[in-house]
């Protein structure tokens, strides 16, 4: 990889991030509800309102809020949450943990998932496997995940009693952060009744915002798949004598996780956009919940934070998956 | 008897790509399977391999090979000959090498399954073995991807995975076919090296006359999936005897299109491009009939 193609993705990377703070900026000054009036006590005169407007950075011209919000941005501060009454920065950066453990632990869940179902599916094909597997994934691919988040709430929390539905950790368990990812401060307390109730709380959320993201990597690996096994290269390994299961699973796989890639790299931008939804129907305090609350509050420099935040993990994804392309497909190497 | 196919059928789907063949070939010896695109050599080498692509499959007929019935072989039993006893020279050396994975890997794949090698003493024995095959720099050509080497160099990679276990039997599957006339000659030539010195039975596909005449003892004559006629070479280049042969060999213009079999043929399937057309052409498909020393034909006129 050259330099030149690092600085291009960085580049790029970089324009994506500012249009995405243009478009947040603009839009929330245009829809309707006014943060300073939400402030105002009962009462307050139309001088009390422009003096609150004034004091965070509302008044004036859209582009000079702008460009002030831009300057603190670049220097770390997104302003004070309005509704909180904090650095809208520390009370992202103290939830944000919570967030990127479950979306992460939905992308493995999903990705390893879809390929393990995937290869099943082609290594068994023509047999009933494979028809309830392409069942299953139009289900998965048709039903949005907080709806699968309500049956799993339904079903396997209300009725069958299996697993915990509601935060991040059973109550009993005093835990003062370290990292902020429970699943990592439980092993590095060497405390395995706490990692155990963090996973149990971890299954049923990730599972439900995995699910959609599962059935498409599923149906991608299966048919890049099967277009790699009738491939005459594939052909050729069965030819030396290398049985299927290895072809499929040391070398077909490969080829077929390049165009895989690619897709789950603009997959995740959705899953990270499920995690609102899904973080409210499962209490979990992360950005999500708090992206739906900064909402109700109009809270300005609290959702720009957010979205910051959130364009900047998918934007690094992104960044990752890119790499993983590379180190995938020697073609591109050298670009 | 090194390998004896008996009515040999393959079916793609709705139509018949290779009907009732059958031919042998005994040790050392190389047979020219040739016909046009679509006549059914490929599917026959492929065949031989039990390896006919997806939708194909073989639908009757008996393969023995070192008197072992590969039709009914256990996919493990198979797996076993396939890239030690048996190997194939495929057409397209870019088509056939897997574009993500180096070459030393999928060039030691055979040694490392049939010889037990280790990764690296294969990679040791293939370098020698793609020096042999005139690679310049062969360290070097066994950490590229293939797609950083040349279609000669591909093509030498592939034919010295072929090599590579000491095969018995070959099947070259028009080999030189992707490749430019100079490469070509020089693949020919390695080719035909190779074989004098390993003594392995070759199945040469070709729809190259000249390929024929070089390197094949015998020729089998391929149309529309039946074989037609079969041969010594120098039998067939000097008087073929079936209309469609003599056509090939002299290079006459024929009219019309091969025709794609749906089911068993009820009538010749070259009647209606022969200049020797009768009645009976067009109600019974002629058995292939002995005309004297290793030749067979099918046809009416004999």
């Amino acid at each position: 990889m050259s330099v030149r193609y690092l600085l291009g993705r960085v580049g790029l990377a970089l324009l994506s991030l500012w249009g995405v703070t243009v478009l947040a900026f603009v839009v929330l000054r245009v829809i309707p509800g006014d943060p300073a009036l939400l402030m105002a006590p009962v009462g307050a005169s139309q001088a009390d309102i422009a003096e609150i407007r004034a004091q965070f950075g509302l008044s004036g011209p859209i582009w000079l809020q702008y460009v002030a919000w831009v300057w603190g941005t670049v220097r770390g501060r997104f302003g004070k949450s309005l509704w909180l009454q904090q650095d809208a920065i520390r009370v992202i950066l103290e939830r944000l943990p919570a967030t990127l453990e479950l979306a992460l632990a939905a992308l493995v869940l999903a990705v390893a998932g879809g390929i393990l179902v995937g290869v099943l599916s082609v290594l068994w094909r023509r047999t009933w496997f494979e028809s309830a597997t392409l069942g299953v994934g139009t289900l998965g691919l048709s039903i949005p995940n907080f709806i699968w988040g309500l049956l799993f709430i339904v079903f396997f929390g209300a009725l069958l009693r299996w697993l915990p539905i509601s935060g991040r950790i059973a109550p009993d368990f005093e835990m003062a952060p370290l990292t902020g990812f429970l699943l990592v401060d439980t092993l590095l307390r060497r405390d395995p009744g706490a990692f155990a109730s963090v996973t149990a709380h971890l299954i049923l959320p990730a599972a439900a915002l995995a699910l959609p993201l599962l059935a498409v990597v599923f149906r991608a690996v299966r048919s890049d798949l099967l277009t790699a096994v009738n491939e005459e290269y594939v052909v050729m390994e069965r030819m030396k004598g290398l049985g299927e299961l290895r072809i499929i699973f040391w070398r077909a796989l490969k080829n077929a996780l390049i165009p895989t890639t690619t897709l789950v790299g603009v997959q995740f931008g959705f899953l990270i956009g499920g995690t609102v939804l899904i973080e409210a129907i499962f209490s979990w305090p992360g950005i999500g919940q708090l992206t739906l609350a900064a909402f109700q509050y109009r809270d300005f420099p609290l959702i720009q934070g957010i979205v910051v935040v959130y364009a900047v993990t998918v934007i690094l994804t992104n960044f990752l998956v890119d790499l993983g392309y590379a180190f995938l497909n020697p073609k591109v190497r050298y670009a | 008897m090194l390998l004896q196919v008996k009515d040999l059928t393959v079916r793609y789907g709705g139509h018949l790509a290779v009907w009732e063949a059958g031919f042998t070939l005994g040790e050392g010896e190389v047979l020219g399977l040739v016909g046009e695109s679509g006549a059914g050599k490929s599917t026959i080498g492929r065949a031989l391999l039990r390896l006919v692509p997806e939708p194909g499959r073989i639908v009757s007929g008996a393969i023995t090979f070192k008197g072992r019935d590969l039709l009914g072989l256990p996919e493990a039993e198979l797996r076993a000959l396939r890239g030690a006893e048996i190997t194939l020279i495929p057409q397209d050396p870019l088509a056939a090498l897997n574009p993500a994975f180096r070459i030393g890997l999928q060039a030691t794949d055979a040694l490392a399954i049939h010889r037990g090698l280790s990764r690296r003493e294969a990679e040791g024995v293939m370098a020698r073995l793609l020096a042999r095959m005139g690679i310049p720099d062969p360290e070097d050509a066994l950490r590229r991807y293939p797609h950083e080497l040349s279609g000669g160099m591909r093509q030498r990679v592939l034919i010295a995975i072929a090599f590579s276990c000491g095969p018995s039997l070959l099947v070259a599957d028009e080999p030189t076919t992707s490749l430019d006339v100079t490469t070509q000659a020089q693949i020919l030539r390695l080719l035909d090296g190779l074989r004098s010195e390993t003594g392995v039975a070759t199945c040469f596909i070709t729809h190259d006359l000249g390929v024929v005449a070089h390197l094949t003892h015998r020729v089998a004559i391929l149309y529309a999936g039946c074989l037609v006629e079969q041969a010594p070479t120098d039998r067939i280049l000097a008087a073929p005897l079936h209309p469609y042969t003599r056509a090939l060999v002299r290079s006459l213009p024929l009219d019309g299109i091969m025709p794609a079999l749906q089911g068993p043929p009820q009538a010749c399937p070259f009647s209606d491009r022969c200049p020797e057309r009768m009645a009976i052409c067009d109600t019974a498909h002629p058995p292939l009939k002995s005309v004297g020393a290793g030749h067979q034909v099918a046809c009416h006129l004999y």
